[in-house]
């Protein structure tokens, strides 16, 4: 009766699409990384480990590309949740009737295509005449202007610094529902023994929402290997090469034709997110999987 | 200890009132340099428009060809949006509700791709060797495609939730598996069908990269591609790029605003469990 209730049929297009396109061009990907593939010639050679050699060899800066991404996701994993800790926290226990407001204007940013997020940004954090600056400089607090995205050492924290922008309401709204999720009862308890809000966030909130707080990290970590647009728009790699990462790296030899090794780093990527994806799904169906 | 806690509530309102205005500063930015002149949005300044420039909009629809834009963002976003969540609804399904030792490796393996990370590179090839490269149907099967991993994720958690029984009683009343699922299941998937399908739309019109990669004529251009392209040539005229970017995020905001229930149900499914 299942099966004639439940035909396997129903799964094909959904498996076909998804094995077509993601699951052939990842395995592809390990065929393609050991080949000279690339758009001069129609003929792909087998090149054993060079593309590998190219990558991790001593003299190339792809190391650099992969360390600037393991620095932006780091970097905004912590401030992500960091912030949006703070302020899921200010809007569960200390606003009453603004809470449900604020909430919705933080999540805004998480919404708005970050294309066009990184365009205004680009002018509000122009040296000359954005409105950061203008706006230091009026305040008195001229000292504190900087060159952001044009100077090398501020380029990278300055597209942190838009990214966590954009995705600490995202954070802060799961990081909500997981508070929302602790009974009340805990809480009364606990100041009934004398606690105040200090311990009973570091008690009580903290070690409950360790579960909800590994996902958020797993999905920022996620995001943060993949990082493209952000990175493509407001510094398009640069000043120099100082904010290239491993998927604005990819698009630059792809676009010029150098397809090898942009598969090899493609899959060195998948090799280390397949990993990753593995803890995903056993915290996601964490009663399931055993 | 009344005016301590009055004080502490104030305190907590600035604090929570600056950052949502730090929040949505860029957005303000946008919204009033759109309706400025050209010299006085240069520098994207605080200051509200003298005079409202409504040319702007017009301008930008006819230079940066947004209608078209418009369209191509909405043809993409709506039936990669129907045909992934459609597929990927009837898959879950059925590996929800038999579960052998097959249909869990398949749904483990489907659900990996919410972590798997795209080779662009390698996909060409098969966009090449399917003729999907540089055509709208491609874009769409590859939107669809994307959409399969996270919308199967979700629409399994809810198949488990509904009760079996009635798949019972309509296969007694003689429905095969086509009725069973369009009349019975389907309608009742509503809610998180709608859930997954408000992500998916906001994600594909927020997206460039799948653009950017296999589609290289600017009249299939969605919205995304066609404001960065926009912004290339107008870089000096920010109040023309305001304009732009305003039209771009409307429709986002006027859907998150309705939707509003339906995104946080989606954004928080797995991450919490209550």
């Amino acid at each position: 009766m299942r099966n004639k209730a439940y035909p396997f049929y129903f799964v094909i297009g959904a498996l076909a699409l998804y094995l077509l396109f993601y699951v052939v061009p990842a395995v592809m990907g390990f065929f393609y990384s050991f080949t000279d593939w690339n758009s001069y010639s129609a003929d792909v050679h087998w090149v054993g480990l060079a593309n590998l050699k190219l990558i991790f060899g001593s003299g190339q800066s792809y190391m650099r590309y992969i360390s600037n991404t393991v620095i932006f996701t780091v970097a905004t994993i912590v401030l992500k949740t960091v912030i949006a800790m703070g302020l899921a926290l200010l809007l569960t226990k200390g606003l009453n009737r603004l809470a449900n407001f604020h909430r919705v204007v933080m999540y805004l940013p998480a919404v708005l295509p970050m294309l066009v997020v990184s365009l205004v940004f680009k002018s509000i954090l122009n040296p000359a005449t954005g409105v950061l600056n203008t706006l230091l400089r009026g305040s008195g607090l001229g000292f504190l202007a900087q060159r952001w995205l044009v100077d090398i050492h501020w380029a990278m924290p300055s597209v942190i610094g838009v990214d966590t922008w954009r995705g600490v309401g995202y954070i802060m709204v799961i990081l909500i529902a997981g508070i929302q999720t602790i009974p009340v009862e805990y809480y009364e308890a606990a100041s009934i023994d004398g606690a105040g809000a200090f311990s009973s966030f570091w008690r009580i909130t903290l070690p409950l929402l360790m579960p909800v707080l590994a996902v958020t990290t797993v999905l920022n970590l996620l995001y943060g290997l993949k990082v493209f647009d952000v990175v493509f728009v407001l510094t398009n790699g640069g000043p120099g090469r100082a904010t290239d990462t491993v998927y604005t790296v990819i698009f630059d030899e792809f676009s010029k034709g150098r397809y090898g090794v942009a598969t090899a780093l493609s899959t060195i990527l998948f090799l280390i997110m397949i990993v990753l994806g593995y803890f995903v799904i056993r915290l996601m169906h964490r009663d399931e999987v055993a | 200890m009344l005016k301590l806690k009055t004080v502490r509530g104030a305190i907590f309102n600035v604090m929570a009132a600056a950052v949502s205005l730090t929040m949505f500063a860029p957005v303000y930015l946008v919204i009033v340099n759109s309706l400025k002149d050209k010299g006085r949005a240069s520098s994207m300044g605080i200051d509200l428009p003298l005079v409202l420039h409504w040319e702007n909009f017009v301008t930008v629809v006819e230079k940066g060809k947004l209608l078209q834009a418009f369209f191509n963002s909405l043809l993409y976003a709506c039936a990669a949006t129907a045909i992934g969540t459609t597929l990927a609804a009837l898959a879950a399904y059925v590996l929800s509700r038999n579960r052998t030792r097959l249909n869990r490796s398949i749904y483990f393996l489907i659900i990996m791709g919410i972590a798997m990370p795209t080779n662009f590179v390698t996909l060409t090839k098969v966009m090449q060797l399917t003729h999907l490269i540089n055509t709208q149907v491609g874009i769409i099967v590859l939107y669809a495609a994307s959409q399969i991993p996270f919308s199967v994720f979700l629409s399994y958690a809810f198949v488990e939730t509904l009760p079996r029984e009635l798949d019972e009683a309509a296969i007694i009343d003689g429905c095969g598996p086509f009725k069973l699922f369009f009349y019975v299941v389907y309608p009742l998937m509503t809610p998180v069908l709608v859930t997954a399908a408000v992500l998916n739309i906001l994600g594909i019109w927020n997206e460039f990269l799948l653009p950017l990669y296999y589609l290289n004529r600017s009249a299939y251009w969605p919205m995304t591609l066609a404001v960065y392209n926009f912004f290339g040539q107008f870089q000096a005229d920010w109040s023309l790029v305001s304009a732009d970017v305003v039209l771009t995020i409307l429709p986002v905001v006027v859907i998150y605003l309705l939707a509003q229930r339906f995104i946080l149900a989606g954004m928080t499914a797995g991450a919490v469990k209550g």
